[in-house]
């Protein structure tokens, strides 16, 4: 039933057969790919897949060896980084890095609460820490009232509590302002949990669907073998939960 | 006071004013190796301009211009690294410019002071091209501040917020060169670098905003002048040195006595 809404909604964003080549290599080839409004959709795959590749190839940030893209004309498309660094020589705090982006519109309270990110607007961005950084980019993002959020491994360096109220946050995002998400995750419990379409990717897309009909298929199984997400799963997660911050997840 | 203490106070509030906050960008997106290889290539310039007999700050500022295109288009040549590229590029400038001048007639006199700056040699003519150069500075960072700050942080997301990141890369190496090209004559090829670095840095701990440490800058850089060249006409010190040195204490101040974070 859910996917019949999704399809009924109006293209965001796609890409018909975009192949991106660099140094002789192809990174990715011939990927075929729509997000459409309200949507969820998740790409997942291995090391070196592409799928950073594929996210600032779909924003338009690096060229295209083949193929194209189109984005619906309009669409505000509100993008999460895999990480900033800032440089402490840079002066920049919170609030202002927010405003760069918001062009004049006041500061939306209620998502910068909601994020946690309130407490944080006097401290200098260099100082922040991975979550708090990832928060504030988040943040960021949706100051433009975007139509749809790239997120680059939103989950990285968050702990499990953090990763449940992304997933929350992105549901609610979609629910209540129809915000469509895509998102490159490592994160097989959170794509099988909260999306409501997974792409496979190992630098062609190896399949796609809904994530029961992704995780039925022989070539999800050969990309990550058994590690189905489960119990045994979740206690990976508790290894790291003590660190506040900045851990990095082996998904080994 | 004198007339030529008049034109060099003039020429180096100038340039330092522009340095300012061409300054704080070289430091915050680590370009102080693009600024040598522009300095020294500034040289050549000269030298060119005594060759040919024409307009030395044009020459110097087309040579400065024409080095900032070629650096920018090296970037797309991956196989040769940034640093590498420039320092290749500034050793080879400076070799230029020296041999050309050695050739030239006459030229050796006036080296030492394009080397190292002699701020009581600028006529009316340089007062005036160098606060031509300032006011273009100052008009187009004042226009595209937020834009150079915003893709300093991010160019991905500068790019989607609609900022012309390329362009205005471009047009921040071509303000660079036009700030070096007319400090060449004041600061000297070998220092002004440290003009555009010094300032900004020592401003940095006194500051929360990008704005206040463009101010900073500014104000640290104004306050140099004035007193290196007080030191360089009472002790007949060379006039690039004295500034430069003054600015140094106060980077030396600012390490001393500013905050360590914010």
């Amino acid at each position: 039933m859910t996917e019949s809404i999704r399809s009924d909604g109006a293209v965001l964003l796609s890409a018909r057969a975009l192949s991106v080549q660099r140094g002789g290599e192809m990174l990715l080839r011939e990927v075929d790919l729509a997000v459409h409004e309200k949507e969820i959709v998740t790409i997942i795959g291995p090391n070196g897949a592409g799928k950073s590749t594929l996210l600032t190839a779909l924003l338009g940030l690096i060229p295209l060896s083949g193929g194209v893209v189109e984005r619906r004309p309009g669409v505000v498309i509100g993008y999460v980084p895999q990480r900033l660094k800032v440089d402490a020589v840079l002066p920049m705090t919170v609030a202002r890095f927010i405003a760069l982006s918001a062009a004049g519109r006041p500061p939306d309270w209620e998502t910068l609460r909601h994020l946690g990110c309130e407490r944080l607007l006097d401290r200098p961005l260099y100082a922040l820490s991975g979550g708090e950084m990832q928060r504030v980019l988040l943040a960021r993002a949706l100051s433009r009232d975007p139509h749809l959020l790239v997120l680059d491994e939103p989950a990285q360096g968050l702990d499990l509590a953090g990763e449940e109220l992304l997933h929350g946050f992105l549901e609610t995002l979609r629910r209540q302002r129809g915000v469509a998400s895509l998102l490159v995750s490592h994160d097989l419990h959170f794509v099988m949990a909260g999306a409501d379409r997974v792409i496979c990717l190992n630098r062609h897309v190896c399949c796609s669907g809904s994530p029961t009909a992704v995780r039925a298929t022989p070539e999800f199984r050969l990309l990550f073998g058994e590690r189905i997400p489960g119990v045994g799963y979740y206690q990976h997660h508790h290894d790291h939960c003590h660190t506040p911050h900045g851990v990095e997840k082996e998904n080994a | 006071m004198e007339e030529f203490m008049i034109r060099a106070l003039l020429a180096g509030i100038g340039i330092a004013v522009a340095a300012g906050p061409i300054g704080v960008f070289v430091v915050w997106r680590r370009m102080a190796y693009f600024g040598d290889a522009l300095s020294h290539s500034a040289l050549l310039g000269v030298a060119l301009g005594l060759v040919t007999g024409l307009e030395m700050n044009a020459v110097i500022a087309l040579v400065c211009i024409g080095v900032a295109l070629f650096v920018t288009w090296m970037h797309t040549r991956p196989e040769v690294p940034a640093d590498a590229a420039l320092g290749i590029f500034s050793q080879g400038a400076l070799s230029l410019g020296l041999i050309a001048a050695a050739l030239s007639q006459g030229a050796r006199v006036d080296l030492m002071g394009y080397l190292f700056g002699d701020v009581l040699a600028a006529g009316w003519g340089d007062v005036i091209w160098i606060w031509c150069g300032t006011g273009l500075v100052l008009a187009l960072i004042g226009r595209f501040w937020n834009d150079w700050v915003n893709a300093t942080l991010h160019e991905g997301l500068a790019t989607l917020d609609g900022v012309p990141v390329a362009r205005l890369r471009l047009l921040f190496m071509l303000l660079t060169a036009l700030v070096i090209a007319s400090a060449i004559k004041v600061i000297g090829a070998l220092l002004i670098t440290a003009l555009l670095v010094i300032p900004p840095v020592a401003a940095r701990p006194f500051v929360r905003t990008p704005e206040g440490m463009a101010f900073g800058a500014v104000l640290i850089g104004v306050m140099s002048t004035p007193l290196g060249l007080w030191a360089s006409y009472r002790w007949d010190l060379p006039s690039g040195p004295a500034i430069v040195l003054v600015a140094c204490g106060f980077f030396v101040g600012a390490l001393l006595f500013g905050r360590r974070s914010g």
